[in-house]
């Protein structure tokens, strides 16, 4: 009892801990966010109406939000976390319900005009559950593989109830995040592979109980030239909206593709074509060193920490970050499937930045209570 | 307790370095990628680009107009309203289509084109439901819009000919362009589009297609139109104002009736053509929705040939109808003279051939007027061998026979009237025999009615006319409706006036072989008769005394023509009949020729004010 009103005590006061959140992290954010600004500036033909203003506006009140959950003990986070889950869960339920039908798939509920897509809610309260979890375990309950089932339980129910939807992207994207937290929680090399031997099978089965569209996706990715005015017809835009960008690009404003109307859907998902094209090369690797520095920032936050269930938080969330990423640029350049990720903080669209911001808050957080006192159970 | 813990920090450090350099290497490896996407290929995708940005689309022009001498028009566009479903514009597509097949009834063949198309075609490119929509259906779509999402009304046009079956052989056809009318004109390639097939559509197609106007717009690969960046209007097809008068036209071919029969009639001053008739005829908009296997048995079986315009594509034997062009020839080479007398026996006998006369009793002694008047054949025979057949020929070719005139339609047959190189060409030398059968326009002489309606008129006028349809283009005169833009015949005025003044006499003195072409009112008609033989008649069949020709089947009879000019005494307007097997021409042409011409002169359109440009500018707003 006493520990446990112990724990709950920071030990810094407020000013210490504004000080100590990472701004140089911050700093990182701003210039994503105002690489951001200027892509959609430019996607809505040099206006920043209708895509930038908000945009940026979204991306302030982010930051506040960010801020503020900073502050807020890692351990009052931590209790939350499986209250999380449960809330991400029901929503997943909840859209399959009565979500909004968009592209064939219900993912989208409308909350006070405001559409949410509850599969990015799912995957943040997914990282804190499983860090929840992970935290109490000692090295030997990890290697029971009993400790192991509820959270696999854990990770699998969300997945199922996105592939419902269906999204098959983003229920990939969560099993893996749920795999690299079992990964870095310390699980042995080859209990991953005792599970992935399987896969190919699996990923057969799953072929052939996809969707028309999702078949459709996959074929022309392993083929884009075979259906150039149909379902190829994004990669093979996006490609020569990026090729004729070139090393230096077109300038600001002086992309064709983009500004013609090639590109599909060039402010969200393929914004960073957009960037490609007007920007060339340098301006795109500058995109990509920009989000690999966000990306080591979260983990070396993870890596500085001194309790399990923060490192795993900061390594889940940096994990989440880079699969957004990678899986929107490899995208648009044709290297994997389409999937209708948006690349964080850049792309247009409300409820992916705040999930964003809202991640970011707890990384933060993170940050500033990286030293408390934070005993997991077993050392009671 | 401490130590676990730490060992659990060791195994988190190294294995999320281990996934951080994971991550790095695979944004690197974008990186690479897109290194080799923006630079090594940049200059074939830039390329690409290009491509991608702007297109040209061609809008279709109207068709031009074909109006008649007056101005009525009597082929035109008509605007086609059409029901359109664009996919991606409604939820439900079997309910729209439901909810217009409620207003407008498909048949299960239209529904099932419909499917096939949805099937095919892309979401945002419209798919016919349904062409040559009512008004009243139009008004109803109209009005139920909101249950008919969707499906959208365009106007488009078709050909629409205001006589189809009577002027299908001037005015030809449209169908759509094949390869072979892919001439660099952008327009051919343009959907919904035709090109002339024949007749005046054929001829004037380039001035009544029209320029088609472009538009520049921004489209993605798909074709898929985001925005029209400028537009250049088109240019509607040219008018073309023709010189017939489409009433007189009705009324000839409503004279010749069923017959295989056709009949031209000029404007003998500047050869304008005031009617042309070749009967049957046939529909061409058949042709626009697809000719019935049937349909086109019965016209390509009949022998009476509707397909085929026999005022300039039929080739018959001009018969007595060639004598003039015998007259003028001798009088020209002055191997006879205007009182030359020659002696009719009822026959000629050349070596061991011995050539009739139609009158086997003999016409005695006449000369060049009484030889027209009787039609008299072994006078002809005469002046034949006394004129030779190269002379003869050159003056035939002169007065439009056997020679290839400026028609402005497509398809004119020449025919010919041999010269003796023509013969040796062939490989026979010319023999007298031939020469003398020539002078009744027997033998290798075949001409088309539009060369016998000419022939007529240079007689009629003296002067080179050449037989046209056209007047006006865009409301504009052509050159040709004045009688001095035609040059002179260059046969002499005297000799002219013998020969008509035995056409004349053919048709208004007694004991001429046309009394039936008489005109009932105060002009005169000069004309001349003829018959062309189809088959050879034997000396035996001659000789039994009980031949006629009336007894031989149909196509074996033969073809009776008539040539005529009015009023004689200032010639106005030339004509030319011919029955296709109706056996003599005084009998069965003749007759034609006096109702025609009688309706010519009533009509008289040569002489009414006819209109002016502005009115056919008037007329097009």
């Amino acid at each position: 009892m006493i520990e446990q009103r112990l724990w709950l005590k920071s030990p810094h006061d407020l000013t210490g801990k504004i000080f100590r959140i990472n701004w140089l992290f911050v700093l990182l954010l701003c210039a994503l966010a105002t690489v951001g600004y200027v892509a959609l500036y430019s996607a809505a033909d040099g206006s920043p109406e209708p895509y930038a203003t908000r945009h940026i506006v979204r991306f302030a009140f982010g930051l506040l939000l960010m801020i503020c959950i900073a502050l807020v003990d890692i351990r009052v986070i931590a209790r939350f976390s499986w209250i999380a889950y449960a809330v991400g869960v029901a929503l997943l339920i909840l859209v399959l319900k009565v979500g909004h039908v968009g592209k064939g798939a219900q993912r989208w509920l409308e909350l006070g005009g405001q559409q949410i897509q509850p599969s990015e809610l799912m995957k943040l309260g997914l990282i804190l559950a499983l860090a929840a979890w992970f935290h109490r375990a000692n090295w030997e309950r990890i290697g029971n593989p009993l400790f192991l089932l509820p959270p696999l339980i854990a990770v699998l129910v969300p997945v199922a109830l996105i592939l419902k939807e269906p999204n098959l992207g983003t229920a990939m994207i969560t099993m893996m995040l749920g795999g690299m937290l079992f990964f870095a929680a310390g699980v042995r090399w080859w209990k991953f592979v005792l599970v992935l031997v399987p896969v190919p099978f699996a990923a057969h089965y799953v072929y052939q109980h996809l969707h028309d569209y999702q078949r459709a996706r996959i074929d022309t990715f392993m083929n884009p030239e075979s259906d150039p005015l149909g379902a190829g017809y994004n990669i093979i835009q996006s490609k020569i909206a990026l090729g004729s960008g070139g090393m230096w690009g077109k300038g600001f404003l002086q992309g064709t593709q983009g500004h013609l109307d090639f590109l599909p859907e060039k402010q969200t998902d393929f914004i960073f074509t957009m960037i490609g094209e007007e920007f060339g090369l340098v301006g795109a690797i500058a995109v990509i060193t920009l989000l690999i520095l966000i990306t080591w920032g979260a983990l070396l936050i993870g890596l500085r920490c001194k309790h399990q269930y923060g490192r795993l938080v900061a390594f889940g969330i940096a994990c989440n970050f880079f699969f957004y990423c990678f899986v929107n640029i490899a995208m648009v350049m044709g290297v994997i499937p389409v999937g209708g990720v948006p690349l964080p903080l850049i792309s247009h669209g409300g409820s992916a930045m705040i999930t964003m911001m809202v991640a970011f808050g707890i990384l933060m957080s993170v940050q500033v209570h990286r030293d408390v006192e934070f005993a997991n159970s077993d050392n009671d | 307790m401490i130590r676990r813990d730490i060992r659990r920090g060791t195994v988190f450090t190294r294995r999320a370095l281990l996934v951080g350099g994971a991550q790095t290497l695979l944004l690197g490896g974008l990186a690479a990628r897109l290194r080799q996407v923006q630079v090594e290929e940049g200059s074939r995708y830039a390329t690409l680009a290009e491509d991608n940005r702007v297109t040209a689309r061609f809008t279709a022009p109207q068709r031009g107009r074909v109006l008649d001498r007056f101005g009525a028009q009597v082929a035109g566009s008509l605007i086609n309203w059409r029901a359109l479903l664009v996919t991606e514009q409604t939820v439900d597509v079997g309910r729209s289509l439901d909810n217009f097949s409620a207003i407008v009834p498909l048949t299960d063949a239209e529904r099932a084109r419909i499917d096939r198309d949805l099937r095919h075609g892309k979401s945002f490119i419209p798919i016919l439901i349904k062409e040559y929509l009512s008004r009243d259906a139009m008004t109803k779509i109209e009005v139920n819009a909101p249950d008919l999402p969707g499906i959208l009304v365009d106007a488009g046009t078709s050909r629409t000919y205001n006589y189809p079956y009577e002027l299908a052989h001037i005015l030809g056809y449209v169908a759509p362009p094949n390869e072979s009318d892919m001439d660099g004109d952008p327009l051919t390639a343009l959907p919904g589009v035709k090109v002339g097939r024949a007749g005046i559509e054929k001829f004037h197609d380039l001035a009544l297609r029209g320029h088609p106007g472009v538009v520049h717009l921004e489209v993605n690969a798909v074709g898929r139109v985001i925005r029209e960046l400028d537009r250049t209007d088109g240019l509607n097809g040219d008018d073309i104002g023709l010189a017939f008068d489409v009433g007189l036209q009705l009324a000839v071919q409503k004279r010749l009736g069923d017959d295989a029969a056709s009949a031209v009639v000029l404007d003998c001053r500047n050869g304008e053509i005031m009617a042309m008739v070749s009967n049957p005829s046939f529909d061409p908009t058949l042709f626009a929705t697809g000719v019935s296997q049937a349909q086109w048995k019965e016209w390509t079986k009949d022998r009476r040939t509707p397909l085929i315009n026999k005022a300039t594509s039929g080739l018959y034997a001009p018969g007595s109808t060639f004598k003039m062009a015998v007259a003028l020839a001798g009088l020209d080479a002055k191997a006879i003279s205007f009182h030359d007398r020659l002696n009719c026996p009822g026959h000629l006998d050349l070596g061991t051939s011995r050539f009739h006369c139609w009158n086997k009793a003999g016409h005695g002694s006449l000369d060049l007027h009484q030889a027209l008047k009787y039609s008299c054949d072994v006078y002809f025979y005469q002046v034949a061998l006394r004129t030779g057949i190269d002379r003869i020929s050159a003056m035939a070719h002169r007065l439009g026979m056997g020679t290839e005139l400026d028609i402005d339609i497509p398809g004119q047959r020449v025919g010919q009237v041999p010269t003796r190189d023509w013969r040796l060409s062939k490989g026979h030398p010319w023999e007298l025999g031939d020469t003398v059968v020539s002078g009744i326009g027997q033998g290798y002489i075949v001409v088309s009615p539009l060369q016998l309606a000419t022939y007529a008129a240079r007689i009629a006028t003296g002067r080179a006319v050449q037989p046209h349809f056209t007047r006006r283009i865009a409301g504009a005169m052509q050159p040709g409706s004045q009688p001095e833009d035609w040059p002179d015949l260059a046969v002499p005025e005297p000799m002219l006036q013998a020969v008509r003044s035995g056409m004349f006499a053919v048709v208004n003195e007694a004991g001429g072989t046309a009394p039936r072409a008489r005109l009932a009112g105060p002009a005169h008609l000069a004309g001349k008769t003829g018959s062309s033989q189809v088959r050879r008649v034997s000396r035996k069949q001659r000789e039994s005394g009980t031949f006629d020709s009336k007894n031989l089947p149909w196509e074996f009879r033969p073809h009776a023509l008539f040539v005529a000019y009015a009023p004689y005494e200032q010639p106005r307007y030339a004509l030319s009949v011919v029955v296709e097997h109706g056996n003599a021409g005084g009998t069965a042409a003749a007759p034609l020729a006096r109702d025609i011409m009688a309706e010519v002169l009533r009509r008289d359109p040569a002489s009414r004010q006819d209109d002016e440009p502005a009115q056919v500018a008037d007329a097009k707003s």
